[in-house]
């Protein structure tokens, strides 16, 4: 079982509360499909992802993006209304179950969306940069250490139903 | 995953913002990996202080940085250009391959933080590859 300190909570709700998800998501896709080209797999449906300036411009990449910070909803009717950041708020907010409340998630993932675990790392990895430019040096090593255990736990509870 | 052209440019051009400030870099990538990553810490038992920033992990830092300087430099040919690195790094340190990872995601966490404007989704591909190159470079003697 996770157990969180409260500075690490502090932490991690901080980082939430200051981080402008309309902003922050366009960037978070942009450099994981650049950066990690291979996971354009999964986005067949998005047009235009030949370039890194297609990719920038790309207005469904930029879309895509926010969720993950914003929550992930469980209801979603087709890939659009999914977001990587959306997803994560809705961990924070459920820090202390990240394992359940994922559950359903995790099955999506698996079954209907068909997404190579080894991919959540390589997100993570992109939103950890995108954290460090907008902090610079408020990204202090303990509030890495903070965000990167939040990032595992997540990840680990998205993988979970995978089999 | 081999660099191209267009890669080398811009971790050259990286580099040049990169290299006067490459003890601090240094210094808080190495603290970065030792607190985040304390399984690293199995390899500096020997130091008397693991802390971030203490004297002994500003000097490996330095040194760490200075052996990428040599990478930037041998860009064309890292297996040949990190031999004695290799070799030093399979034979006598033996540090697992899986940490050159963990070091280089906390050197690209440190440039995104001290170069957020230069550290364009370009240059985190190039840099990324990069390290990833460094690497395998360096694991090439190992078995």
């Amino acid at each position: 079982m996770v157990v969180w300190t409260d500075q690490e909570r502090a932490f991690i709700q901080d980082i939430f509360s200051k981080l402008n998800y309309e902003d922050a998501g366009p960037e978070l896709y942009c450099r994981v499909l650049i950066v990690y080209p291979w996971t354009q797999r999964y986005f067949g449906g998005f047009g235009n992802l030949y370039s890194a300036e297609a990719i920038k411009s790309n207005p469904m990449v930029a879309a895509h993006g926010i969720v993950v910070l914003h929550g992930l909803d469980k209801a979603m009717k087709n890939m659009d209304d999914i977001t990587v950041l959306k997803g994560l708020e809705k961990a924070l907010k459920n820090m202390d179950n990240i394992k359940n409340t994922f559950t359903a998630l995790s099955e999506l993932h698996s079954e209907k969306l068909q997404v190579d675990p080894g991919n959540f790392q390589l997100l993570g990895d992109c939103l950890t940069v995108v954290l460090a430019r907008r902090m610079t040096t408020d990204f202090t090593p303990d509030i890495q250490a903070a965000w990167q255990k939040f990032l595992s736990v997540v990840i680990s509870a998205l993988t979970r139903q995978y089999y | 995953m081999s660099l191209s052209a267009k890669d080398k440019a811009a971790v050259k051009a990286l580099w040049a913002k990169i290299s006067p400030k490459a003890e601090d870099i240094g210094n808080e990538a190495l603290s970065r990996m030792l607190l985040v990553y304390p399984q690293t810490k199995t390899y500096f038992s020997h130091w008397s202080d693991l802390r971030p920033g203490s004297a002994p992990v500003r000097k490996h830092g330095k040194k760490v940085l200075g052996g990428l300087g040599l990478a930037v430099e041998k860009i064309d040919d890292l297996f040949g250009g990190l031999l004695t690195l290799s070799e030093l790094h399979a034979f006598q340190l033996r540090v697992d391959p899986a940490n050159f990872k963990i070091l280089a995601h906390n050197i690209l966490v440190v440039l995104s933080m001290l170069f957020p404007d230069d550290f364009t989704p370009e240059a985190h591909l190039a840099m990324d590859k990069f390290l990833a190159r460094v690497a395998l470079a360096l694991s090439d003697k190992y078995r």
